[in-house]
């Protein structure tokens, strides 16, 4: 089986290197996936909808609606973690868990954690909200707002973070995020404009319609953000506990 | 010679991505441990992603935002070259995230297979289900 594998991998190396002798050199700028598409990004991006970062301007605008069903899609993901591993120990009786005692406390850990932290998520929420003007956007800041909440399961204990980030929020919060990004289009579709076009919020908000898109980016990015952050707290908290969400690693 | 010397120099990186894709592949087909199939199923999506994001760079140009004053002002005709292309960067940022969603998916079917099978060898569990 192994000699198997390993003569179908060399085979498919050889191959795929003989055909990389197709491929534009690396850097070209003449390259066939820079000339079509990406040139209308780069030079109408900051004219149609005043952001300059035109990673968050394809990302959220130009192709709004691939962005939104690759949170769906998260979020889905969230929910088949859940539905496999989740079981309440209300029926089955409590066995002795194998896991070392979580009782001793790591004082070096959690005081770093403890300052770490708030950082992190101060941090997270400048990455979501400066994504228009420097590297960021949600999925960026939704991950670090969830590394800040696993680290504090980490270093703490997975009962005190589940006290205060209780299971059921973070559910209904990762709901809420999709709802907030499908429902920003939505909107645009109740003003009369096609869904997820950003620029009919002008009809109803003080600024005009070329701002209306970056604000309406901003929307749609806070909504990613607070999906990512609740899916990956819940699946490490899933997949930590087995489950059974009483104590993690 | 030198056409040779230049044919590497200009497409290495596409060899380098090749190679950790093969490393995946080969985790996935030979491996036995399901958590080493995962492995290498991530290994083939990194090879995967940094194709994609190479497929971006422009030889001197910057990272795809642009330099601009206050809002509006100070707008210069756009050159294209000076710009890294943003589409990859677009489709591989949700790539990454979906793929961080789906690796957890995987984990938690073995975790179901272990809780059910009590092991995570392929060939063991195979032997649990033929009889």
């Amino acid at each position: 089986m192994k000699a198997i594998a390993f003569i179908v991998t060399l085979l498919l190396g050889a191959l795929l290197i003989a055909a990389t002798a197709d491929l534009p050199d690396w850097g070209d700028p003449r390259s066939p996936a820079s000339l079509h598409v990406s040139d209308y990004y780069i030079k109408n991006s900051m004219e149609q909808t005043s952001v300059p970062n035109f990673v968050t301007s394809v990302l959220a605008d130009y192709r709004g609606y691939d962005t939104m069903f690759e949170t769906t899609v998260i979020f889905c993901a969230g929910l088949t973690v859940l539905a496999i591993l989740r079981r309440s120990h209300r029926r089955e009786k409590k066995k002795v868990s194998p896991r070392p005692n979580t009782e001793d406390k790591d004082l070096i850990l959690q005081s770093a954690a403890r300052m770490i932290v708030p950082m992190m998520q101060l941090f997270a929420l400048y990455v979501v909200a400066h994504g228009h003007h420097s590297p960021g956007g949600g999925f960026q800041g939704g991950v670090i707002l969830g590394a800040s909440f696993i680290l504090l399961a980490v270093a703490y204990d997975l009962k005190m973070v589940l006290a205060r980030l209780k299971e059921k929020t973070v559910l209904l919060l990762s709901g809420v995020g999709v709802l907030i990004y499908s429902g920003i289009g939505f909107i645009c579709l109740l003003l009369g404009s096609n869904f997820l076009d950003y620029s009919a919020w002008a009809k109803i908000m003080p600024f005009g319609p070329i701002e209306a898109r970056s604000h309406g980016m901003l929307g749609v990015e806070v909504g990613v953000a607070i999906t990512v952050l609740c899916i990956m707290f819940s699946l490490y908290v899933d997949l930590a506990s087995g489950g059974e969400m009483d104590e993690g690693l | 010679m030198e056409e040779f010397l230049h044919s590497i120099v200009s497409k290495y990186n596409y060899w380098t991505y090749i190679v950790l894709l093969l490393i995946g592949l080969y985790a996935m087909i030979a491996k036995n441990n399901l958590v080493k199939k995962i492995v290498g199923m991530s290994i083939f999506q990194s090879a995967i992603i940094l194709f994609y994001v190479s497929i971006g760079l422009k030889k001197g140009a910057a990272i795809p935002i642009m330099e601009h004053g206050a809002h509006g002002q100070g707008h210069q005709a756009i050159e294209v070259a000076a710009y890294a292309n943003p589409l990859p960067h677009v489709l591989m940022l949700t790539a990454i995230v979906v793929g961080v969603s789906t690796l957890g998916v995987a984990l938690a079917l073995v975790q179901k297979i272990f809780r059910v099978y009590g092991t995570i060898e392929e060939d063991e569990i195979m032997e649990k289900i033929g009889q």
